[in-house]
């Protein structure tokens, strides 16, 4: 390892040390130099020119919305998407801290700081995708609130700062700065209850955006009750991205967790998963009517193929007893629902609209720079969460 | 970590307080929801396609009169008004010729053509001109939506208008407009939301809007919008045929002409749409036609949110006392033992 003292001087220097000392994960055998770790850099260097010409260019230089197509692929992948993949952390967070179960406490710090790089890559996502990117923080003393886009850009503040002050211990304890850890112990538990509040809110609020647009977003996904869908799928994707990306650090990192963590995730993802299945479908009957995803339109396709891999395959799947003991067939399943609830955030940003939208003569198909950028930002969130995971304890072996 | 349990509720119950204490800025929050109430001073448009021919002088005089300070289109340093060349090959850019409402036209009138066109404001066989423009809102969903509150609608002659330097261009107006009006300077790297904001520079100064003011044959006339209205009512009682003197510019003008009526669609568009607009509109084939959705609800589309976030505060409410509840009950244990 170098020796930081003799480059950034004393103080700076041993906190550099102590940052970069990675003895706490070396049972985890991480290894950086990687092809894959080189194809994420490369996305990365290349998402950060397609950000720089946007930011000097404008919008419609870098992506092919236009009037008629507002929001696009940046709105509905990186930010209704990626918070709903950072659905998990609020829920672990609370069933350890508030519920006191302790078994999930060996995956807390990791599902904690998933949910960190998601809310991030929806926060870069969300101000490059404004077009007066410089005054993104206008809402955040400009209050409206008749707002719920204001609603959620101050959630997103806040959330993005609970995250962070949850995530802190691994990082203080490294610098053993043990004031500072104590302060961030004895809040601890308010910071948790804040972050559920605001995750609840959060969740639904994305939908609630959607409340606003009776006339324009097919009926199979718009109707009153729509900002509790999306927390009821966003519950869904937390548990099986918790539970996904336990399993997946379990292969490629040596370190095991508990199967009856991952069993206890695949519960959570069978009750909500139901309670979702029963909801859709009741709004279905409704709204159009339980045939209207039958009619062989694009939408009715787009419903039947995100209520098929999100929802009925994997219920399904976790009917049978062969699967929920089996660590691989729950991955598969996890996957399932994440691609599910993710077709779900395009099909309510981008299919659903789609019939009115080029009703008025407006056609969208994500540019070349629209899908670098949102490439870009996922490789940021996993590359950032393996830097995470080799320089900070993120796996505390469970007692 | 030693912190007991005492302790804990005292640190919890005094964060809750404040965040009532700091939730009561947030009271006159009953107040904040939109009115769905005509503004007192309210003034509008009534545009009669079918006496519309197409000249396009509204258009012309909207681009001039709104490319100065205060105007809608204004933009420092620019002195012509932004024409559009429309993908015309021989267009040498002084001729103005936009397809669509855009970053830099905010009324276009269009042309409605079926069959060989023969006969004015039928359907078939038939052609008709139309106008679009902002239908400034009684209770506008851009104005609801604005997370920094750059839409505003006039207190007084209920105008919706625009504020760049609050603007974040998140576009968000654009999706909630039911009416698909909000433009976006797309090839901008410091965009502006663009849209019809009823003269108000003009009516400040006790003018008319512009377009009303180029309009020869009164299909565009300005006025209180209660006026208007009964205007338009009282086009829509007329017979097919029946004289009526049609005013020029201004509800209830001295300047008239006299003519015989169309036969008439029995709507004034605006009337219930979005729950109620101040520009209003009548037409001699069906709205739905022209371009205009017909399956726009008939309330204000602001309070659809607005149920949503009345409840956010209960929230906050809900989870810290029930989460403080279920603390104490799944940590009491722990505490016993500690002490024993």
């Amino acid at each position: 390892m170098i020796d930081m003292t003799r480059y950034a001087g004393q103080t700076a220097g041993t906190l550099l040390n102590r940052l970069l000392d990675d003895s706490v994960s070396r049972h985890l055998g991480i290894k950086l130099d990687t092809p894959l770790t080189r194809v994420m850099i490369s996305l990365i260097a290349l998402a950060a020119v397609v950000a720089g010409y946007r930011l000097v260019f404008g919008i419609g230089a870098a992506s092919n919305l236009n009037d008629q197509w507002p929001w696009g692929l940046w709105i509905g992948f990186d930010v209704l998407g990626g918070v709903a993949m950072a659905a998990g952390a609020f829920m672990i967070a609370g069933a350890v801290y508030i519920l006191n179960w302790q078994k999930y406490k060996c995956i807390a710090r990791a599902s904690i700081l998933n949910a960190f790089f998601g809310y991030l890559l929806a926060a870069i996502s969300i101000t490059l995708d404004v077009g007066r990117s410089l005054v993104i923080w206008h809402p955040l003393v400009m209050w409206q609130i008749n707002s719920i886009m204001f609603i959620v850009a101050l959630h997103l503040v806040l959330y993005l700062s609970t995250l962070a002050t949850e995530s802190s211990p691994m990082v203080l304890e490294k610098l053993g700065w043990q004031r500072a850890l104590d302060g961030v112990h004895r809040i601890m538990v308010g910071a948790v209850m804040f972050g559920v509040a605001l995750s609840l809110l959060h969740q639904s609020s994305l939908g609630a955006n959607y409340l606003i647009v009776p006339g324009k977003l097919s009926p199979l996904w718009y109707n009153k009750h729509l900002p509790y869908q999306f927390l009821a799928s966003a519950l869904m994707m937390g548990f099986s991205m918790v539970s996904f990306e336990t399993i997946l650090t379990g292969k490629v990192f040596k370190h095991s967790v508990p199967f009856d963590v991952i069993k206890g995730l695949a519960r959570g993802i069978m009750i909500v998963g139901s309670f979702y299945l029963v909801f859709k479908l009741f709004e279905l009957v409704q709204g159009p009517g339980l045939m209207a995803p039958f009619d062989g339109s694009l939408e009715g396709g787009m419903w039947l193929l995100e209520m098929t891999v999100g929802v009925v395959l994997p219920l399904l799947l976790l009917a049978l007893p062969s699967v929920r003991r089996n660590r691989n067939k729950l991955f598969a399943v996890d996957i399932l629902v994440i691609f599910g609830v993710l077709f779900n955030r395009l099909n309510v940003c981008i299919f659903g609209v789609a019939r009115y939208n080029t009703a008025f003569g407006g056609d969208y198909f994500p540019s070349a720079m629209e899908w670098i950028l949102t490439l870009g930002m996922i490789a940021f969130a996993v590359l950032g969460f393996k830097l995470c995971a080799k320089y900070l304890n993120l796996f505390p072996e469970p007692h | 970590m030693a912190i007991s349990r005492r302790k804990f509720v005292k640190i919890v119950a005094g964060t809750g307080g404040a965040l009532v204490a700091s939730g009561t800025p947030l009271a006159p929050l009953a107040q904040a929801q939109l009115s769905t109430e005509l503004p007192p001073q309210a003034t509008g448009i009534l545009y009669d396609a079918t006496l519309c021919v197409g000249c396009k002088a509204c258009m012309s005089k909207c681009k001039a009169e709104n490319n100065v300070p205060g105007g809608a289109l204004y933009k420092k340093g620019r002195s012509t008004p932004p024409y559009e060349k429309g993908n015309l090959e021989a267009n040498n850019g002084i001729w103005d010729a936009p397809r669509e409402l855009s970053g830099d036209t905010l009324n276009i009138v269009k042309l409605y053509k079926n069959g060989n066109a023969q006969v004015k404001d039928r359907a078939v066989n038939g052609y008709a001109f139309f106008k679009q423009q902002c239908l400034h809102c009684i209770s506008p969903a851009c104005v609801s939506v604005c997370p920094a509150g750059a839409f505003r609608k006039d207190p007084e002659n209920g105008a919706v208008y625009y504020l760049a330097e609050r603007c974040i261009g998140c576009r968000y107006c654009q999706l909630a407009c039911p009416f698909g009006v909000p433009r976006y300077e797309w090839n901008s790297a410091w965009p502006e939301v663009r849209k019809c904001q009823l003269c108000r520079h003009r009516q400040e100064k006790g003018k008319m809007a512009a377009c009303a003011e180029a309009c020869p044959t009164g299909a565009t006339i300005f006025g209180k919008v209660v006026e208007l209205r009964e205007e338009a009512k009282r086009r829509l009682a007329l017979r097919p045929g029946e004289e009526y003197r049609y005013p020029i510019q201004v509800v209830g003008s001295k300047d008239w002409t006299v003519r015989g009526a169309a036969h008439y669609v029995a709507q004034v568009y605006g009337l219930k749409e979005a729950g109620g607009t101040q520009n209003i509109m009548l037409s001699g084939i069906s709205f739905e036609l022209l371009g205009f959705k017909n399956n726009i609800p008939n309330y204000d589309l602001p309070r659809l949110t607005w149920a949503y976030i009345s409840k956010v505060l209960w929230v906050f409410f809900w989870v810290f006392s029930a989460g403080t509840a279920t603390y104490q009950i799944t940590h009491r244990k722990k505490d016993k033992e500690g002490q024993s």
